[in-house]
C-alpha cells in the first residue's frame, strides 16, 4: 500500500545541553496500519537516532510506551496513524519530570504504587503443600477489571489532580489497591486504609472521570476510586457500632 | 550524561482551559452554585410564610416576576445539567451484581431517570398541576 507523509513534531529535551524542552519536526513516511510508535522507531532507525522513548511489547499489554499525542495521553503502540490528519503532535505523558525526550520520570508513582501494597496479603501463610487458592469465577469477575492496569500512566497524565497535588496517591495506584481489596484471598484492607482513605488517598479525587476516559484498558480508576469512597466511609460509621479502628 | 529532569509548569488558574473534558467537570461543579441559591430562595419562602399572608404573596409575587422567572429558568437549566452529569456517572458509584452478573451502567442510568420520572408526577400532582 501506499506510504503516507507525516509530519511527526516531537517535543524533545536533552539534559545535557538544553535549558527547556523544544519541538523537533520530522517527515516520516508512513505505512496505512502504522501505529504512533512505528514512526518514531522509523524516525530512530531512519533519521534521528538520538531521539529517546520508551517501548517494549508492541502489543498493548507492557504499558511502556504511554505519551501524549495530539493532547492526548495514549499508548503510542495502539493509536493508529490513519485516525489523525498528516501532522501529529508527539509529547511525553503529561503530570511527570521529563527525563529525556519522551521518557518521563516515574519515580513518584512507584512510591505511591508501593505504598497501597498491591500485593496479595494472606490471612496466614500458605504453604506449597497446600496447594493453591481456591476462587469462584463470581469472586474473579468482583476485581478481574481492576486487576488489567498495565501501569501506564495514562491517567496520572489526565488527572488534573495529579498535576495540582503532588501528594495525591493517584488513579491507577488507588484502583489496584481496590482490585486487592475486591479479592477474596486477601485480607489486606485495613493495612492499605492509611493510604487509600487518606486525604491524599480517594478523599483527594473530585471524579472528573478523566482518567477513566483515557484508560487503554478499560480499568475505570474513577469508578475504583468512587467504590473506595463509599467502602472508606461505611468503615468510618460502622467503627462507631463495634468500637473497633474499622 | 547527567539526570536534569525538566518539570513542566501547571497553572493552578487556567489548568481546566486546557481541556474539553475538564470544562464539563468544572460545569458539573459549578451547578452546585445554582442549586444552592435556589434552595435559599425556597428556604426563604418558607420563612415568608411564616411572617404571615402578606409577607408570603410578596415573596410569591417575588418569584412570579420577570426576574423571579429567569432566575428560575437559570436555577432549572443547571439542575437539569447537574442531574444528568450526576446521573451518567452513577454506574461508578454504585455498580450493582445481580445473579452473579453485573448490570450494565445504561440499567443503571435509565432506572434513575424512571425514577426521576415518576418523583416528578408525584410531586406535581401534590401541587395540583
Amino acid at each position: 500500500m501506499a506510504e503516507r507523509k507525516m509530519q511527526v513534531e516531537v517535543l524533545r529535551y536533552d539534559p545535557d545541553r538544553d535549558t527547556e524542552p523544544r519541538y523537533q519536526t520530522y517527515e516520516v513516511g508512513c505505512d496505512p496500519d502504522w501505529v504512533v510508535l512505528d514512526a518514531l522507531t522509523k524516525i530512530k532507525d531512519e533519521i534521528d537516532d538520538s531521539l529517546s522513548f520508551r517501548w517494549s511489547c508492541h502489543m498493548a499489554v507492557c504499558g511502556s510506551c504511554g505519551m501524549t499525542v495530539n493532547g492526548e495521553p495514549v499508548l503510542s503502540c495502539k493509536t493508529f496513524i490513519r485516525d489523525f490528519p498528516d501532522k501529529i503532535k508527539v509529547e511525553p505523558l503529561d503530570n511527570f519530570p521529563i527525563e529525556r525526550d519522551l521518557v518521563v520520570v516515574m519515580d513518584d508513582f512507584i512510591e505511591k504504587f508501593e505504598a497501597v501494597k498491591p500485593y496479595i496479603i494472606p490471612k496466614e501463610p500458605r504453604s506449597i503443600e497446600q496447594g493453591t487458592y481456591l476462587q469462584t469465577p463470581a469472586q474473579l469477575k468482583a476485581y478481574k477489571q481492576y486487576s488489567m492496569c498495565i501501569n501506564c500512566l495514562c491517567c496520572y497524565a489526565a488527572c488534573p489532580q495529579v498535576a495540582l497535588n503532588d501528594d495525591f496517591i493517584g488513579p491507577a495506584a488507588l484502583a489496584l489497591a481496590h482490585r486487592y481489596n475486591l479479592d477474596t484471598r486477601d485480607v489486606g484492607r485495613s493495612a492499605r486504609e492509611d493510604v487509600v482513605a487518606a486525604h491524599e488517598g480517594v478523599w483527594e479525587c473530585s471524579f472528573v472521570g478523566a482518567c477513566s476516559q483515557v484508560c487503554p484498558k478499560d480499568v475505570d480508576p474513577a469508578a475504583a476510586i468512587q467504590q473506595s469512597k463509599i467502602a472508606s466511609t461505611t468503615d468510618y460509621f460502622t467503627s462507631f457500632i463495634t468500637g473497633g479502628s474499622k | 550524561m547527567s539526570r536534569r529532569p525538566y518539570n513542566r509548569p501547571v497553572s493552578k488558574s487556567k489548568w481546566w482551559t486546557t481541556q474539553l473534558r475538564y470544562q464539563h467537570y468544572m460545569l458539573r461543579e459549578v451547578t452546585c452554585i445554582f442549586i444552592g441559591a435556589y434552595m435559599a430562595m425556597l428556604v426563604w419562602g418558607l420563612m415568608r410564610l411564616s411572617q404571615g399572608p402578606e409577607a408570603w404573596e410578596a415573596y410569591v409575587a417575588g418569584i412570579l416576576s420577570p426576574i423571579g422567572i429567569i432566575f428560575q429558568l437559570i436555577c432549572l437549566g443547571f439542575a437539569l445539567v447537574n442531574t444528568i452529569s450526576w446521573f451518567n456517572v452513577t454506574p461508578k458509584a454504585m455498580p450493582l451484581v445481580v445473579g452473579g452478573e453485573r448490570v450494565p451502567g445504561r440499567t443503571i442510568v435509565v432506572a434513575h431517570y424512571a425514577v426521576w420520572g415518576v418523583v416528578s408526577v408525584f410531586v406535581l400532582a401534590i401541587a395540583g398541576l
